[in-house]
């Protein structure tokens, strides 16, 4: 449809230029008309040999600019980037010409309008300004401008009165302490609510905890119990159970005003979840994802496979992340609850705190509820009857989950669109019992002896010389690649070799290759 | 006594209800009025202030040419069917015409569809012209007035002159027999030809339904400075570039695409209504004719849009204050595009958002089924009773003839 569009700018730019007002006008004319379509095909004829000599698309518009006369001004733009179109290309088509507005005649109108558009209809030039790249202090006012924007919308659709955040953490220090802390650390500081962070640490409030936790800026409340973290997982979540309940006498004898949500210390919360829990009237829960496997990859790529394979024979739907919530009927009430499936994992989980397993989850999470402050204190007015008083709970009966807090499990509130959204996340991966790591992770002062990697290569060591004996193994072969070190250094890397292969015989009884070990062996006893 | 106590109770409930829509709090965002150059004119009700007489013309105008293609009620010209059916069962209608305002003539001129849903001018003049013969010969009131009391729907790229290449279109001008009508279209641009003096500018037509169902929580923060999907080279077209939009959103691509601010890109992504609604601006640069859908879409998601079409009339200019409401920037300043939208200070911004957020601005962009108030059908109404009452000069004396019924190409001539 509009594949001649050229072929009609030509003919109407001839036609409102105000230079070469003359000849075209009268091709309105039936002979006249005739003579012009002959006088095109010539022209085309003309153009597409020149075309095959030259080699590239020869364009018609050199005529034109080479039969006006200079009076026009032309305006000479830079060229637009067309990747489809060779460079040869860009000094002729992109030639764009301004038709001066004012001054040109209206020979087009039909309807005889005095007033002349500003705008001209033909070829315009396609502008790009010197340096067409962004500019950084605009860049930051842009992000100032949606900033504000964001402020605005966050506070016409958001929560009006937001209520303060009371996160509770159970800690003990461990060498994967420092790494789960400061995740949570990290989120707890983005949360644009109040916050009162209530750590409890068992084995007694360390320097340690107190030192990460000063980093984060936020009001904390640190708190210890005497008794030390036992080795077992279920010894483990029975002690951090008591440590949160400690932590919620906290709350109540401090008569914080907030909404208590279980913060552990290993979990993973999006941001999503602090603005969910605002709507909890008093107490709620959350739908929580369970990443039960363990740091072992072996074990994850067979436990998935195994899955893979049920699933195809049992051909039931599995979902691939277990999800620990509420369970809602059509009508977004709240039915029961979703509990993590331990079939698949009998017999294999984790006992010792580092075993090699999947640790599994308690039948309900803790950190899958969030309370009302308020339902601590002795005396809250409004406080439903359907919740247990809290100062008089003996805990010495074990209390499963939170529900046992309450009379009447029918009346938590589920959030997250009836546990449809999983706002956050469950896991716990812990280091091997007999791991070390320096206190505070820190090496002060620094090490004194650096080994140099086997893989890298090191910058200043020499490329390798041209004559190379024929025992030398080249650089990169399979997994036992050797740096190989010219004969000018060896004196000072003689001490070195002794240690590196006593090292790689270490190792070598783990490398799952054998026939590889034994060739580089080999060859080592060659080279020597 | 009593008049003055009425007078006072009079003044007072001007006041409480001033105060009221003055920051008019619905259920979510606060929004503020919108007055344009005809006044808060955008909640009129036409129903009593107007009464329309639509013609019956035989099917082969409308009801046939839609069986033939159903696409044409899907594409962003199908304000033409919609609005015949809207006025069949609107109470502004009257079956008698000698008590009618304004005439109604339901013909389809862009329903013939290339198969690629394009549709084809070139029939369009002579479906006109045989139906204006057609109404003039079997009813009276054509002859009355030549055509200026009665009103036409032309969607297509430029209005009236029925043609998708500008310079052709311009060449034909509009239509010799619609001189006198009044034209409802979707184009719009100052000092052209094929824009006539008295014509409503209406915005495309975008599904409702479709939007709606895109729609996501407000709530969500707005991260995307500024938006645009679509073409930037025509190259199917216009493969040497430059004629493209005059060479604006290719000047836009050159100059932005590596700037991080500027979400911009000709792919068509799925998610292209709900980015929209997380964008701050989206730019709705002219294409071949410079009206586009974007518009509409950008004022039903709430993004402010950057206009970049000189000269360009966008639809009910007199109810919509246009200017208070998006960005409008020259094609020439478009190298500068980001030194403009980062130096407009934020209360500016935050108050074209509050416009946009209004009801009654997206209804009006809208040409829902079935009717709702406030929306395009009833802007447009208002728009034909605020030219109410007609001037004496419509009225011609019998026998005297303004228009030329034989002027126009020979092509046009023929019957169809």
């Amino acid at each position: 449809m509009k594949l001649s569009a050229l072929h009609q700018s030509y003919l109407n730019r001839r036609s409102n230029s105000f230079r070469s007002p003359t000849s075209v006008d009268s091709s309105v004319d039936g002979s006249g008309k005739s003579l012009i379509a002959l006088f095109w095909l010539i022209l085309h004829c003309l153009c597409c040999l020149i075309s095959l000599l030259l080699g590239f698309r020869f364009s018609r518009l050199v005529f034109f600019f080479l039969f006006s006369t200079s009076s026009t001004t032309t305006n000479l733009y830079s060229a637009p980037f067309r990747p489809d179109l060779p460079v040869k290309h860009l000094d002729v088509h992109t030639l764009g010409r301004r038709l001066d507005p004012g001054a040109a005649t209206n020979n087009f109108t039909v309807a005889s309008t005095t007033k002349s558009s500003r705008v001209v209809v033909g070829r315009h030039g396609i502008r790009i300004r010197p340096w067409p790249h962004p500019n950084p202090v605009e860049v930051m006012k842009a992000h100032q401008i949606i900033e504000r924007v964001q402020k605005e919308q966050k506070s016409v659709f958001g929560v009006k009165r937001s209520k303060m955040v009371i996160a509770v953490t159970p800690t003990y220090v461990r060498t994967f302490q420092a790494l789960h802390l400061n995740g949570v650390m990290h989120s707890l500081m983005l949360v644009p609510y109040d916050l009162v962070w209530v750590i409890v640490e068992a084995g007694g409030a360390t320097n340690e905890t107190a030192s990460i936790i000063a980093k984060s800026g936020i009001r904390t409340i640190h708190v210890g119990i005497d008794q030390r973290m036992p080795n077992t997982w279920e010894d483990r979540s029975k002690l951090e159970v008591f440590m949160r309940l400690q932590a919620l006498r906290v709350v109540k004898e401090e008569k914080l005003d907030g909404v208590v949500m279980f913060a552990d210390d290993s979990n993973m919360h999006s941001m999503e979840f602090f603005d969910e829990i605002q709507n909890v009237k008093w107490f709620g829960t959350v739908s929580v994802g369970i990443l039960a496997h363990s740091g072992n990859a072996e074990e994850m790529v067979l436990s998935m496979d195994k899955r893979k394979e049920m699933e195809k024979e049992a051909e039931e739907e599995s979902s691939l992340l277990p999800v620990q919530g509420p369970a809602c009927n059509s009508t977004d009430q709240l039915v029961g609850w979703h509990i993590f499936n331990t079939l698949p994992y009998a017999g294999k989980s984790a006992v010792y705190i580092d075993d090699v397993a999947a640790v599994l989850p308690q039948k309900l999470e803790w950190s899958g509820f969030v309370l009302n402050s308020r339902l601590l204190w002795e005396e809250a007015e409004n406080k439903p009857e359907w919740v247990k008083d809290f100062g008089s709970l003996n805990e010495n009966e074990g209390l499963e989950s939170p529900l046992s807090l309450l009379k009447d499990p029918s009346m938590v509130e589920p959030l997250g669109s009836c546990g449809r959204q999983v706002l956050l996340w469950w896991l716990r991966v812990e280091a091997r019992a007999d791991s070390k790591f320096p206190p505070g992770w820190i090496i002060d002062p620094p090490l004194e002896i650096t080994v140099a990697a086997k893989r890298t290569p090191w910058p200043d060591v020499p490329p390798e010389p041209p004559t190379k004996k024929k025992d030398q193994m080249p650089l990169s072969q399979g997994d036992n690649t050797v740096v190989v070190i010219p004969k000018q250094q060896q004196h000072s890397t003689k001490i070195r070799k002794p240690k590196r292969r006593s090292k790689r015989n270490k190792h070598e009884p783990k490398l799952t290759d054998t026939t590889q070990v034994s060739s580089s062996s080999s060859k080592r006893q060659e080279r020597n | 006594m009593k008049l003055s106590s009425l007078v006072l109770i009079f003044i007072v409930c001007n006041l409480t209800f001033s105060t009221i829509s003055a920051f008019r709090l619905s259920r979510s965002q606060p929004t503020e009025r919108i007055s344009g150059s005809a006044g808060d004119v955008l909640e009129d009700d036409p129903v009593g202030r107007l009464k329309v007489f639509v013609y019956e013309l035989p099917s082969k105008y409308n009801k046939k040419i839609l069986q033939k293609d159903p696409r044409c009620l899907n594409h962003m010209f199908a304000a033409e069917i919609y609005m015949q059916r809207f006025l069949l069962s609107s109470p502004v209608r009257t079956l008698n015409p000698e008590e009618a305002d304004w005439f109604y003539v339901p013909v389809y001129t862009t329903c013939d569809l290339t198969p690629n849903g394009l549709p084809l001018p070139f029939k369009s003049p002579r479906m006109m012209r045989s139906a204006i013969q057609l109404i003039a010969s079997n009813w009276p009131y054509w002859n009355r007035t030549e055509g200026a009391d009665h009103f036409f729907v032309v969607p297509h790229d430029f209005g009236a002159c029925f043609h998708y290449q500008e310079e052709k279109a311009i060449g034909r001008g509009i239509l010799t027999l619609l001189q006198r009508a009044t034209l409802v279209q979707t184009f719009g641009q100052r000092n052209h030809v094929c824009l006539k003096e008295g014509s409503i500018t209406v915005p495309p037509y975008a599904p409702p339904q479709k939007m709606q169902s895109h729609l996501i929580p407000e709530k969500t923060p707005r991260s995307i400075f500024v938006y645009f999907r679509g073409l930037f080279y025509d190259v199917g077209n216009d493969p040497e570039g430059g004629y493209y939009a005059r060479g604006a959103r290719a000047a836009v691509w050159e100059n932005f695409k590596d700037n991080p601010l500027f979400d911009i890109s000709t792919e068509h992504p799925t998610t292209y209504y709900e980015d929209m609604q997380r964008a701050i601006f989206c730019l709705c640069p002219l294409g071949w004719a410079p009206w586009s859908p974007r518009l509409v879409e950008a004022v039903i998601f709430g993004c402010i849009p950057v206009i970049i079409a000189d000269d360009i009339v966008l639809p009910f200019a007199d109810a919509i204050p246009w200017e208070d409401i998006g960005v409008f920037v020259d094609e020439k300043d478009v190298p500068y595009l980001d030194t403009i939208l980062t130096s407009i200070p934020p209360e500016v911004i935050l108050r074209k958002q509050r416009l946009l957020a209004n009801p009654s601005m997206k209804q009006a962009m809208l040409f829902p089924q079935p009717a709702q108030p406030g929306d395009a059908f009833h802007q447009v109404l208002n728009g034909l009773a605020r030219k109410l009452p007609h001037e004496r000069s419509v009225y011609l004396r019998p026998g005297e003839k303004l228009l030329n019924w034989t002027a126009g190409p020979v092509a046009d001539l023929k019957p169809w």
